[in-house]
């Protein structure tokens, strides 16, 4: 006879009130950012996010093609979220799925609205995220991604992209969810922000939240997004320092 | 948020670049200037006259030749058409073209042509700086010419730091120093 072994929901939040990789409820998973690591793309970035790992790379303004599908006044934004046949526990396949589609759509409206696009008439911008290791939160770090990738490329943008989830584990709200809180949590919900501009470019949530929680969860999620913003703003400056450094 | 770096160039009317021909039409020539359009160089604009029907405009410019241009009309709702209408405008019969970010051309020409200024006097190169990012060298010599593009290429590298004409001088003088010790040395070898 074969014995199912059926996975059972962990316990969430342990005892002393710490998460299972031993975060506190409203602590940021370890993060890390890169940019211009593609040669062959006019800007790229790589993120990581605890171990969710994402590469995206930027091309154009460039004239469109096909041609009778450009915009007489603004450009094209064309996104592709893909995730590599090794990034998850069990081989993805390659072939882009209906979840995959639905994300390039959504990451493409929050990263349109911060990029001006008016700017670059008939034309398009391409950006390719690929993520190569999923753990929870792969949409925002692939949005991040690919607002440094954009930035990188020297398009034009009203701010940098920072963003991170906020969920409910076990009752309680916490902030920057791992795979665990992603599967066994009672609320997932992402925010991206233009952060100097107070503005929500992406927001979403799959469960239940009482209003309260909401609130509440907006209010981790802002601090999050402050500390992102400020990482990401260094990571930027850093590029021109290094040579500043080798120059004086 | 305005950037420091971009890849690309955006047209301006009166602006001198360099284009690449990348099509001969009919009437014309399609040509690449490193902008999200494509250029067009209207054949009357070379011939002073209208291009005769099937005319082999071939004959004048080719695919793969870079012309020197003015930008004579762009806006939002049409690509940039270029003319050669001008002195020292026209197809580059010699010399080479070295590819910059179109970002970096203030700084190649630095501070009222002084970079420039400081560039072709130190290799002996007579140099023409396009606003898209394309620069022309006629250079007296190859090392000359590997020594200017050493420097700006470093140009490009170093662009936000100060001081950085007289870096370039500096460094200009020690390799072209170098170079004419092993050229020296290589006459008295043969």
């Amino acid at each position: 006879m074969i014995t199912v072994l059926q996975v059972q929901k962990p316990k969430l939040i342990l005892d002393d009130g710490r998460r299972l990789d031993g975060r506190r409820p409203d602590e940021l998973r370890p993060m890390k950012m890169e940019i211009g690591v593609l040669k062959n793309a006019d800007g790229s970035s790589l993120v990581e996010v605890g171990n969710t790992k994402i590469i995206a790379a930027v091309y154009g303004p460039r004239e469109m093609h096909p041609r009778h599908l450009a915009l007489p006044n603004r450009a094209t934004l064309r996104v592709r979220y893909h995730m590599t046949p090794f990034s998850t526990d069990e081989r993805k396949s390659p072939v882009p799925s209906r979840r995959e589609i639905e994300l390039s759509k959504v990451i493409r409206e929050a990263l349109e609205s911060s990029i001006l696009v008016e700017q670059f008439p008939r034309s398009s911008i391409d950006v390719f995220m690929e993520v190569i290791q999923a753990d929870a939160g792969t949409r925002l770090a692939s949005l991040m991604a690919a607002s440094l990738a954009v930035v990188d490329a020297g398009i034009p943008v009203k701010d940098v992209i920072a963003a991170v989830a906020v969920g409910k584990a076990d009752g309680v709200v916490v902030l920057d969810l791992n795979e665990p809180e992603d599967m066994w949590g009672e609320a997932d919900m992402p925010v991206a922000m233009l952060p100097s501009l107070g503005q929500i470019t992406l927001i979403q949530l799959n469960g239940n939240m009482t209003q309260q929680e909401f609130k509440q969860g907006l209010e981790l999620a802002y601090k999050g997004i402050s500390t992102i913003y400020n990482l990401e703003k260094e990571v930027l400056r850093n590029k021109f320092a290094e040579i500043h450094e080798e120059g004086s | 948020m305005i950037p420091l770096e971009g890849s690309h160039y955006y047209p301006r009317i009166g602006d001198t670049v360099i284009a690449l021909v990348e099509d001969v039409e009919l009437y014309g020539w399609t040509t690449d200037i490193k902008a999200p359009y494509s250029a067009y160089l209207p054949a009357s604009s070379l011939l002073g006259r209208p291009a005769n029907v099937g005319e082999d405009l071939r004959r004048y410019i080719d695919v793969g030749d870079y012309v020197i241009a003015k930008v004579e009309s762009f806006d939002r709702t049409s690509d940039p058409v270029l003319s050669v209408k001008g002195k020292g405008l026209g197809r580059v019969s010699s010399g080479t073209v070295i590819d910059i970010l179109p970002v970096k051309v203030p700084r190649v020409v630095g501070k009222g042509k002084s970079m420039l200024e400081t560039l072709s006097t130190e290799t002996g190169c007579d140099i023409l700086v396009a606003q898209n990012g394309r620069v022309l060298a006629n250079c007296p010599s190859k090392e000359k010419e590997n020594v200017l593009i050493m420097a700006i290429r470093t140009i490009e590298r170093e662009s936000h730091t100060k001081g950085l004409t007289d870096r370039i001088k500096k460094l200009i003088k020690e390799s072209l120093g170098d170079n004419s010790v092993t050229s020296s040395e290589a006459q008295t070898n043969t």
